[in-house]
């Protein structure tokens, strides 16, 4: 491998077009004989259709037609959830496309219209007469789990999606033998992803050849392919599923939605290629949402700060239907975690997930772990609090020691590797974390006190073995593809399976060609999202287009290289076993100044003049590649924050990230990968949140109201790393997407209680603004003896 | 997101704004767009036509002459925070213009639209009033002048009439050796004023002299905070004596304050006298002593033939 290319921090070659404007998204494409589409949403949580009539919008100028649920019966299938949760009593309530009867959250489509233009197309969604009787609503999960809701599916009693439960060890026996039991009751609230890209789609349909094509602003396109041909009950090869450029997603593009179903509807009903690109608005509404965790958790452990066990119920809000991917993310994604990087002799955790009047909840960056995460390094400042240690001396005292094949934790899956205290003792150190609590205990300087926040964290990426995937119910598989292609002048074009969509694979999978090959990346071209001219593949989601995807494209390389070394030993006349290869070069070993390049063998390839006996001409291979196991990438976080005491404000002052994601193909997309991701966690800890009113009207129905991180909020980020190989894949890379989100929420957490633990404050409910913050002080204060 | 239809004229003159609005009634104007285009586009407005007067050479710029600032009604809050007039002028103003939104909104946003719009929130009316500016407004039959005093009147009601054009905000210049400041607690998301207060002080012989101190955000229109100013003029200029007044704000803030879901009304009036507290310490630090009177001298250098 030559580490000149692997390693190196070379330019993004997706940013000249990115940020210059000449990228083509889905909405900058327009098709001859395009109409557009707007969708008339409720405007209630929870309402009964009592009238529904589209002919004053029909008759509207420039409106080609209007639909409700009534024109698609028997022509789109309500939207699948396809992560079938096993022995969970799972309920899956249907999703129309277009509402029937009854409309569960503000954002819930009720009718369509498909006009010449766009503001013909939403003219006409005000001449829509729709008589709605309203029902009662509820947002929180507890609360619609609770008797007497208000129910939201006829058929699914209590509201309630699925229960699931992960158990390993005696549970009960930790806590009975514990000296010390520390509890939180911790509200993961809502966030809205906010991909700078709102989500699209255009769908044309030609009546000749019964030909479907959609480009769709996805993570996974293969997937919406088939999950296409299962609503519109169009044979899955006449449907080619494109995306474009993709600006963002972060899990809200996972899904396949009823938005899109219906402008593909809607485009095979009049022939017409008819796009629909969601407003902000829309996007707030009806985009999936992330989080929406009600947790209830307790942690046993012993005085000298061993911990025994953890204990926990949580309540998901699921939305009001269950989103394609959604069953899986507080359950598999989630309660696996729950050991994190410690020694955790027992855990039992109790998934309720809830239907609600809120959007469909489904992954958001982290999906699961930070939910994970945060309960347990939460839970270990408390137990450290309680003990009177230092939050670091109690992780130190559990941390898995340094292991390099394998690991297994009490909720039964085998960490790959790890090197948990060297990550922890890195971060300490670069940090001088004995000076920053030797400052604080000098006390609070001009009424700011001084936090200091730990994470310290494991997560499961690169999702994963297909068997696994059949196993916890996920109805795909979780293999990627790819193939590489040489063409007579040495050049090369990748297909994969994944679909990229801002994370930099297309320079990083040039960079595994060209280190593996000894070809210039510049030299590489990676084809992806379009299912007519890329091989399967189940997306990009979970941090797994590298540690999947990039295992595929290394295994391609080198089956490769193999064939390359057959044809340079034919040319040079020398017996294969004889044959070395290095830099791109093939010659006798002790001769390499007698040498073929790579680009020498892929013409003679492609020429075919001189091949030796029995081998194909044409220098091309292919590979599926099934994971072995997951990969299990980890890391330390520390945060540093001052509390003004006088109005809550809080100043994030240094974050100090150490992600070990194995070995970096390229640092600097690493680092960006690890800045956005601790971003849109510190957003958690400190800003972001969906909220709805009692009526179940989405509050923070726009920026204005949503706070997203802003530049000038954040300080720099300090990025270290060590670098833990995995043992199976054949890079040894783990996954760097999701991991900043993972760690940065409860740090800066913690950061921000560890300030106000002198003024006796130990819970605050997230985000943490300035008032929250000012009134926990307060009641502190009233309640302080 | 999609405005609904409206009739699009541009104006190259003040005077054919005024032919253009009485010729289209219920016509708005448009200025950097940046509080009436979102209002367009959440189809909470809905005016037949707009008037462009984006492009009026003689509303933009910024020049000093006679004791006051003037400043065309289209220059964007990016000039105002980046003039060296108005800095030296009127620090006070381009401070709150630099923290106005973020840059795009800096850089398309006017002072005139900032006014006449009079959005609670709003940084500009609350520091207008503060340094004792006026409105220029031409009107159907001439021109006047409306001091920001009565300017704002209520949570987007201003003195302005239906066909009235702003057309620049006069600001007299800071007197010499007084101390601006203007302080302002943001909403993370808007960026707009959850309290902002500005404060204007002048020093008298080491004692508080002329101090007007007005506050903004939390209140339908810009006040001031008479209550502040009392218990500060003529108080030598201590860390107590600035909290003890600014603690005296809550006389000036009425029974309903604005509240939202990010910093509720109970929130900022707790926050009131902190804000306040904070303009004035910085006011202070700024300002200079003018006109010492010579002080008071102790008896034992008294030269004996006094
Ligand atoms: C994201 C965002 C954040 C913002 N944050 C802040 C903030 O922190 N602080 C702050 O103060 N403001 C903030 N604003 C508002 C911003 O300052 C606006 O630019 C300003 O309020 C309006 O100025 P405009 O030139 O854009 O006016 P326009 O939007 O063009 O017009 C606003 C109104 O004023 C009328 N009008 C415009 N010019 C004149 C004139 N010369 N005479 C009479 N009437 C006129 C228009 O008809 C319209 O009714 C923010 C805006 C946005 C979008």
């Amino acid at each position: 491998m030559s580490t000149r290319i692997f390693g190196s921090g070379i330019r993004r070659r997706e940013d000249p077009r990115l940020i210059t404007g000449s990228a083509t998204y889905t909405d900058d494409l327009t098709l001859p004989r395009m109409a557009h589409a707007a969708m008339l949403r409720s405007p209630h949580a929870h309402a009964r259709i009592t009238s529904i009539d589209t002919s004053r919008a029909a008759a509207a100028p420039g409106v080609v037609a209007a639909y409700t649920h009534a024109d698609t019966e028997g022509a789109v299938a309500p939207a699948p959830c396809a992560w079938h949760l096993p022995d969970s009593d799972l309920k899956m309530a249907d999703y129309h496309c277009l509402a029937k009867d009854v409309v569960r959250y503000v954002g819930d489509i009720v009718a369509v219209v498909v006009a010449e233009s766009r503001y013909a197309a939403e003219d006409a969604l005000e001449l829509v007469d729709v008589g709605y009787e309203p029902l009662p609503a509820v947002i929180d999960p507890e609360a619609a789990a609770a008797e007497g809701a208000p129910q939201l599916h006829d058929e699914i009693a209590g509201n309630q999606a699925f229960h699931w439960q992960v158990a390993g060890g005696d549970v009960d026996a930790a806590f009975a033998e514990a000296e010390v039991v520390v509890s939180d009751r911790i509200i993961q609230q809502r966030l809205i992803p906010n991909a700078m890209e709102p989500r699209a789609a255009l769908a044309s349909y030609t009546r000749a050849t019964g030909e479907l094509t959609v480009w769709n602003t996805t993570q996974n396109p293969h997937i919406v392919r088939f999950l296409t041909s299962l609503v519109l009950g169009l044979s899955e090869d006449k449907i080619r599923v494109i995306a474009p450029e993709v600006g963002g997603g972060f899990g809200s593009k996972i899904a396949a939605y009823p938005a899109d179903f219906v402008t593909m509807f809607c485009s095979r009903k009049l022939g017409r290629p008819v796009k629909w690109t969601e407003t902000r608005t829309e996007n707030y509404q009806a985009t999936t949402h992330g989080r929406d965790h009600v947790q209830q958790v307790e942690l046993a452990a012993k005085k000298d700060g061993t911990v025994l066990g953890l204990r926990c119920t949580v309540h998901a809000g699921m939305g009001a239907y269950l989103s394609t991917a959604a069953p899986g993310i507080p359950t598999i994604l989630h309660g696996l975690m729950l050991s994190g990087v410690y020694t955790m002799p027992a855990v039992r955790e109790d998934v309720y997930g809830i239907y609600t009047n809120g959007t469909p909840v489904e992954a958001y960056r982290g999906a699961g772990r930070p939910e994970a995460t945060f309960m347990l390094e939460r839970m270990m400042d408390v137990l450290a609090a309680r003990l009177d240690m230092d939050p670091a001396d109690v992780r130190r005292k559990n941390l898995i020691p340094r292991f390099e094949d394998g690991h297994d934790v009490v909720t039964s899956l085998t960490y790959d590797s790890g090197d948990y205290p060297a990550a922890l003792d890195k971060v300490l150190s670069h940090a001088d974390y004995a000076g920053l609590r030797a400052r604080q205990k000098a006390g609070p300087a001009n009424g700011a006190y001084l936090g200091l926040g730990l994470a310290t964290y494991v997560e499961i990426c690169g999702l994963g073995p297909s068997q696994v995937a059949g196993a916890i119910g996920f109805q795909g598989g979780l293999w990627e593809s790819a193939i590489v292609r040489f063409h007579p002048s040495g050049k090369v074009h990748v297909f994969i399976g994944a679909s990229p969509h801002g994370q930099g694979e297309e320079t990083t999978f040039a960079q595994i060609v060209g280190s593996e090959l000894g070809v210039d990346p510049q030299d590489v071209k990676v084809f992806h999202g379009d299912t007519d001219n890329t091989p399967m593949g189940w997306g990009t989601y979970g941090s797994r287009t590298t540690a999947v995807g990039g295992a595929a494209l290394a295994l391609t390389a080198r089956k490769i290289r193999d064939k390359a070394k057959v044809i340079a030993a034919h040319l040079l006349e020398a017996a294969v076993e004889d044959m070395e290869y290095e830099d791109g070069k093939f010659f006798v070993k002790g001769a390499p100044d007698q040498h073929k390049t790579i680009g020498d063998i892929a013409l003679m390839a492609n020429v075919a003049w001189n091949m030796p006996k029995g081998v194909e001409a044409g220098l091309e291979a292919s590979t599926f590649y099934d994971p072995p196991n997951f990969t299990f990438p980890f890391g330390a976080h520390l945060a540093v924050v001052e509390v003004d005491a006088e109005t809550g404000a809080v100043t994030l002052k240094r974050y100090v990230a150490l992600d070990d994601c194995g070995p970096q193909i390229n640092p600097v997309i690493v680092e960006g990968q690890v800045h956005g991701g601790v971003v849109q966690g510190v957003g958690q800890a400190l800003w972001e949140e969906a909220v709805y009113d009692e009526g179940g009207q989405l509050v923070t129905g726009s920026m204005l109201d949503y706070a997203l991180p802003r530049a000038d909020l954040l300080p720099d980020i300090e990025v270290l790393s060590t670098v833990t190989p995995s043992p199976h894949h054949p890079l040894g890379v783990k996954g760097i997407g999701e991991a900043g989100t993972i760690a940065s929420t409860a740090a800066v957490y913690n950061a921000v209680l560890d300030a106000l633990r002198p003024l006796g404050v130990s819970s605050v409910r997230m985000p943490l603004t300035p008032e929250r913050v000012w009134q926990a002080i307060r009641d502190a204060k009233k309640s302080a003896p | 997101m999609y405005a609904p239809d409206f009739a699009y004229y541009r104006a190259d003159s003040v005077a054919e704004i005024g032919r253009l609005l009485r010729k289209h009634p219920g016509a708005k104007l448009l200025a950097g767009g940046h509080s009436l285009i979102p209002l367009l586009k959440l189809r909470l407005a809905a005016p037949p036509a707009l008037i462009d007067i984006g492009r009026i050479g003689e509303l933009k710029g910024i020049s000093v002459a006679d004791g006051r600032l003037r400043i065309g009604a289209l220059t964007t809050h990016a000039q105002i925070a980046a003039s060296s007039e108005v800095a030296a002028h009127a620090p006070a103003l381009a401070a709150a213009a630099g923290v106005i939104g973020d840059p795009a909104v800096r850089n398309r946003g006017t002072i005139g639209g900032n006014v006449a719009h009079a959005d609670p929130a709003s940084d500009l009316p609350t520091v207008l009033l503060a340094l004792g500016a006026s409105f220029a407004v031409a009107t159907d039959d001439g021109e006047r002048a409306i001091p920001a005093g009565g300017f704002f009147q209520d949570m987007m009601t201003t003195a302005l009439g239906e066909h009235d054009i702003v057309t620049a905000v006069d600001v007299p210049t800071a007197p010499e050796g007084q101390g601006q400041a203007y302080e302002k607690f943001s909403h993370p998301a808007s960026r707009y004023a959850v309290i902002g207060a500005a404060a204007a002080v002048g020093l008298t012989g080491g004692k508080v002299g002329r101090v007007v101190v007005t506050l903004g955000g939390l209140v339908p229109a810009a006040i001031r905070a008479g209550s502040v100013e009392q218990a500060l003029s003529g108080q030598a200029p201590s860390a107590d004596a600035i909290a003890d007044a600014a603690a005296a704000v809550s006389n000036d803030l009425g029974p309903d304050l604005i509240g939202d879901i990010y910093a509720s009304a109970e929130y900022r009036r707790a926050m009131a006298p902190v804000c306040v507290k904070r303009a004035l310490t910085a006011a202070l630090k700024r300002a200079s002593s003018v006109a010492e009177a010579p002080a008071a001298r102790s008896p034992w250098w008294k030269p004996s033939w006094l």
